[in-house]
């Protein structure tokens, strides 16, 4: 299964970003074998509609899940619309989050948790 | 493509055969000055017999009602149109998507989305439809107030809470200028509302203050106003003797200072109650004056092409 986790650097051992929209980067993670692929966030700097572009952006990349920190609603509804589940959860790391999803332990949210620009606001 | 609710405006016999002059007072900064000195040149204005219309464009956070105390007389809304699909005409070719710099319309897998809180309104969508599948729907999005005050036609815009774009209620506004003096009291900043405010007036007055801050975003105005090749000089509010900063960056930069409002104290305990300042304050009125005057001429020369050798612009 290939899941995307919204990350500060490139690699399974990087911080994860909390931000989904505003993530630094996006660590695009096959479970099964741990290989990986970092992308920076084309939508990072977007003067609006970063949540939109990005969630985009990872349906375009063919990821089946997104595992971070909060999802705001215009990118919940656009990952929805791709048939990306959004799953929220709160580690250190990638490797983390990963091992977090594959033990069952991120919550998969139904909607927004979180109201919209609240990755603008710096939190990471 | 933003579109207004026209309605009949309130009547105003404006002198035949004057055509209006439009003078903007903008500024890089926030709060220095543009608002009282907009304000207080309107009631000057009048007082010299002048028609004056003020329009407040800072409809995000219109004030200029809190000095001219106007009586409102009618009100209407503005809308804006938002996108509205048709899918049963889409072939989901995703070119409205593409076109979109703000997602407010993006196309994933076979889905078409609308974000009606990101759209900007410019109607670009529709345009690019190869099939006509998108057509406008109307959103409110502000409203447009007018009344009178102090012997001068008022006009305000205001912007609904939660709205993203405020050009088109800026736009509303605009349309509601009429002949004689017309005075636009713009937002700060240099982003699209102010763009808005400003493009096709006469001349306009960049209200600063003798500040680092002050004169750090006069200069981005400054910029701003040359790409836009408007004609303009600078008022210098809360001057002081020994801050010579934005008197040295305008002698550099051949701009000229059209008039200096001191730093004094009184003249903000009185802004603060909500009082014209031309009236409470000795020696405040002789600067407004003075200032009408001066503005009269610049700007009525900026108008007719023949600009003096001082007024900052390019044709």
């Amino acid at each position: 299964m290939k899941v995307v986790v919204t990350s500060t650097g490139p690699d399974l051992d990087s911080r994860m970003d909390s931000r989904l929209g505003r993530a630094e980067k996006y660590v695009f993670v096959d479970t099964n074998t741990l290989e990986t692929i970092a992308s920076d966030n084309p939508a990072g700097f977007a003067s609006a509609g970063a949540g939109v572009q990005s969630a985009k952006f990872i349906v375009e990349q063919g990821a089946e899940a997104v595992l971070t920190g909060n999802c705001g609603p215009n990118a919940f509804s656009a990952l929805a619309a791709g048939g990306v589940e959004v799953y929220v959860g709160s580690c250190l790391t990638v490797r983390d989050m990963v091992e977090a999803f594959l033990g069952g332990k991120l919550r998969r949210v139904s909607g927004a948790s979180v109201e919209s620009h609240f990755g603008m606001r710096g939190n990471s | 493509m933003s579109s207004h609710t026209h309605k009949e405006a309130v009547p105003y016999n404006a002198p035949a055969g004057r055509p209006a002059l439009r003078i903007a007072f903008a500024s890089g900064k926030g709060g220095t000055g543009k608002t009282t000195v907009a304000t207080n040149l309107a009631l000057v204005a009048a007082a010299a017999g002048e028609e004056v219309t003020y329009l407040d464009c800072d409809v995000e956070v219109p004030d200029g009602h809190l000095f001219i105390k106007p009586e409102m007389m009618s009100r209407r809304e503005v809308t804006a149109g938002i996108p509205r699909l048709d899918m049963a005409l889409c072939d989901v070719c995703g070119k409205c998507g593409e076109f979109c710099r703000y997602s407010a319309i993006t196309v994933i897998g076979k889905k078409v989305l609308t974000f009606p809180g990101l759209c900007h309104h410019c109607g670009g969508c529709m345009l690019v439809c190869p099939v006509g599948a998108i057509s406008e729907k109307a959103q409110p999005i502000g409203s447009v107030e007018e009344g009178a005050g102090r012997g001068v036609r008022f006009v305000q815009g205001l912007l609904k809470v939660g709205a993203l774009a405020a050009p088109p209620v800026i736009s509303a506004v605009k349309e509601a200028a009429a002949d004689g003096l017309v005075i636009l009291d713009a937002p700060p900043g240099t982003s699209c509302p102010v763009i808005e405010t400003l493009r096709d007036s006469d001349f306009v007055v960049l209200v600063t203050e003798p500040t680092p801050f002050g004169l750090n975003d006069l200069a981005i105005a400054v910029e701003m106003l040359r790409m836009m090749s408007l004609p303009f000089c600078v008022l210098v509010n809360r001057a002081r003797p020994g801050a010579t900063q934005v008197a040295d960056y305008c002698a550099d930069k051949s701009i000229d200072i059209i008039a200096e409002i001191p730093d004094d104290r009184r003249i903000a305990e009185s802004y603060s109650r909500g009082e014209m300042i031309i009236e409470t304050v000795n020696g405040v009125r002789v600067i407004f004056e003075g200032l009408f005057e001066r503005l009269c001429d610049v700007a009525g020369a900026a108008r007719r092409g023949t600009r003096g050798r001082h007024i900052e612009g390019a044709p």
